[in-house]
């Protein structure tokens, strides 16, 4: 069987399955699902501002909104505050002023114990992938199925697709440890999507690979963007971002000093269009890494 | 059920991929059971001891060394018109003799005659009506000119318990702080043990795991190790009571003391105690972990 089809087949796969998780399992789902009503933002920052313990201003009035289906970058230098934004998203942090909504809704609201709830919805990839250690890539990924109540069976049929569309399938059994940085970014991104989540958050998710490796992960979350989930990630390499031609959000010591959309926003281009993209554009630029 | 199966597996798997630390612990707890094992008997004995002289309150009635056969009858028969009733117990002089001379054969051999006199142990019901007895004893001695004396042991009993309350208390501190120590032991071995673990908590928050689902491996896991450790102590003391206290019961009072536990119940008693402090000392330790 032809690879490429395969990979075909498994996003049709999850097209589907994104189809029939519109309907909410639960009423605890439906409480914290961040799969807003049409016309509505899915991220919305409203003069968030939050301070850490000690005085230091991490985000200052920090307002954006983030419509359904978008491609966001975050950018800006360490400790502009794209990991504190990060981190609210996922209610790790609560913003000491303003209002940070999620579909919707004002997170400041959900209670502590509706917090694993509302996480399901969101899938978050981490520069420094996470993964656990001794567990193989299959286990890896069919733990978020698991903690989140799946059934076996369930477990079986969506594991083996998430991974094929990530390009693991045959890393099944490998352990994090006898991958590539690159092969285990993947794995955490497999994790991430797994549960297909409305949103996707990934901090930093190239910071640790290089440039080959960076446009394939790219890539992926640009595929996982185009089955309708909305992406936010965090980088601060200007060079992969100004290529990617992507909405960028810029902070600077915790405010937003540039927000737009480039001209040249493509909307309509294909996985590999843009990967060949990319890769032509890097390939007039021997300079990758440069913009920092 | 599913849910159950799914626990015990990944506790399973954690003592497997986490040998050492658990190992550590196991000891920790066997430690502690060997200690509980060994001190609730020896608090036991002690208290048992102490009773048993308490109740050894009685009053000796003495005959003169003359009194005949008939005098002790009508004795006896005023004795037997004591208010409240007391046990009346007669030892005959050669009863006596006997009992004594089989203490010290020797030196009743050089005696030649009997020296003892007729004896009537007269034991209150109530220790506390020591007083009342003594007081109507001598007013009987008083109208009997058969009687020589009337002599209650207060003093000896005093002393007695006096000693066996000393023993008691020493026996207690050094348990209550032995018992301190282990349960610390184990504490500290449980807390380190989830600090290797701490990343792996924080990955099954991030995917959406509520806090019972990441608790409940850790319960079971505490619950494993702290009966296997129970286990081990409780094979250490049933060896250590086959092939040194049952050798030894015959001569030493003490240990052959009827009071103390049952071993089955002491079984009993350490493997509940071991599981279930080892389970609770996961929780306790875990909680500081799930603020996430």
């Amino acid at each position: 069987m032809d690879e490429r089809a395969s990979k075909a087949r498994g996003l049709n796969r999850l097209r589907r399955a994104e189809h029939v998780d519109a309907a909410p399992a639960d009423a605890e789902k439906a409480a914290a699902a961040p799969r807003p009503p049409a016309g509505q933002p899915v991220v919305e920052f409203r003069g968030v501002h939050l301070a850490y313990e000690g005085g230091h201003v991490a985000l200052d009035g920090a307002t954006f909104a983030v419509e359904r289906g978008e491609f966001v970058f975050l950018v800006g230098q360490t400790g502009s505050g794209k990991s504190t934004l990060m981190r609210l998203l996922t209610k790790e942090l609560e913003a000491t002023a303003g209002t940070v909504r999620v579909a919707g809704r004002d997170l400041a609201v959900i209670d502590h114990k509706k917090v694993p709830f509302y996480r399901r919805n969101i899938g978050v990839v981490f520069q420094d992938f996470k993964l656990l250690p001794n567990r193989t890539v299959y286990d890896n990924v069919a733990y978020a199925l698991m903690v989140t109540g799946h059934s076996r069976k369930e477990i079986r049929r969506r594991v083996p697709d998430i991974l094929r569309l990530t390009g693991l399938a045959t890393k099944l059994h490998a352990y994090p440890d006898q991958l590539s940085g690159g092969e285990q970014q993947r794995v955490s991104i497999a994790r991430a999507f797994v549960n297909h989540p409305p949103l996707l958050l990934a901090d930093e998710p190239t910071g640790n690979l290089d440039p080959e490796t960076s446009i394939g992960i790219m890539q992926l979350l640009y595929r996982i963007n185009r089955t309708g989930s909305t992406v936010l990630v965090a980088t601060h390499d200007h060079a992969m971002v100004d290529r990617m031609r992507r909405r960028v959000i810029e902070l600077e010591k915790g405010r937003i000093i540039r927000d737009e959309a480039t001209g040249l926003y493509a909307r309509d281009e294909n996985t590999r269009e843009f990967a060949a993209r990319l890769r032509g554009d890097l390939s007039g630029r021997p300079d990758l890494d440069g913009g920092e | 059920m599913d849910s159950v199966n799914f626990f015990l597996r990944e506790a399973l798997r954690t003592l497997r991929r986490n040998a050492m630390p658990s190992f550590a612990a196991m000891v920790a707890v066997m430690v502690t059971m060997l200690v509980l094992g060994v001190f609730i008997p020896i608090v036991q004995a002690a208290n048992g001891a102490a009773n048993s002289v308490r109740g050894r309150v009685l009053v000796d009635v003495y005959m003169t060394t003359g009194a005949t056969t008939t005098d002790v009858q009508r004795v006896r028969m005023k004795l037997d018109g004591l208010a409240d009733s007391p046990k009346i117990q007669f030892v005959s002089k050669d009863a006596a003799f006997k009992q004594e001379s089989k203490r010290d054969p020797e030196a009743y051999a050089l005696l030649g005659a009997n020296p003892l006199p007729d004896t009537f142990r007269v034991t209150p019901k109530n220790a506390d009506d020591l007083n009342s007895l003594k007081a109507q004893l001598l007013k009987i001695k008083g109208t009997e000119p058969a009687m020589e004396s009337v002599r209650d042991r207060r003093d000896d009993t005093t002393k007695i318990l006096q000693a066996t309350k000393f023993v008691k208390i020493t026996v207690g501190v050094l348990a209550a702080l032995l018992i301190a120590a282990s349960i610390m032991l184990v504490a500290n071995t449980i807390r380190l043990s989830l600090f290797s673990r701490r990343r792996e908590v924080e990955v099954m928050k991030l995917v959406g795991a509520t806090d019972p689902f990441i608790r409940w491996p850790f319960v079971f896991e505490g619950l494993i190790v702290g009966t296997v450790g129970a286990l081990g102590a409780v094979m250490v003391l049933g060896l250590a009571k086959v092939a040194i206290l049952d050798p030894l019961a015959s001569d030493f009072a003490l240990i052959a003391a009827p009071q103390t536990l049952a071993f089955p119940l002491l079984v009993l008693i350490l493997l509940s105690a071991g599981a279930g402090l080892s389970a609770l000392g996961s929780v306790v330790s875990l909680r500081r972990y799930l603020r996430i």
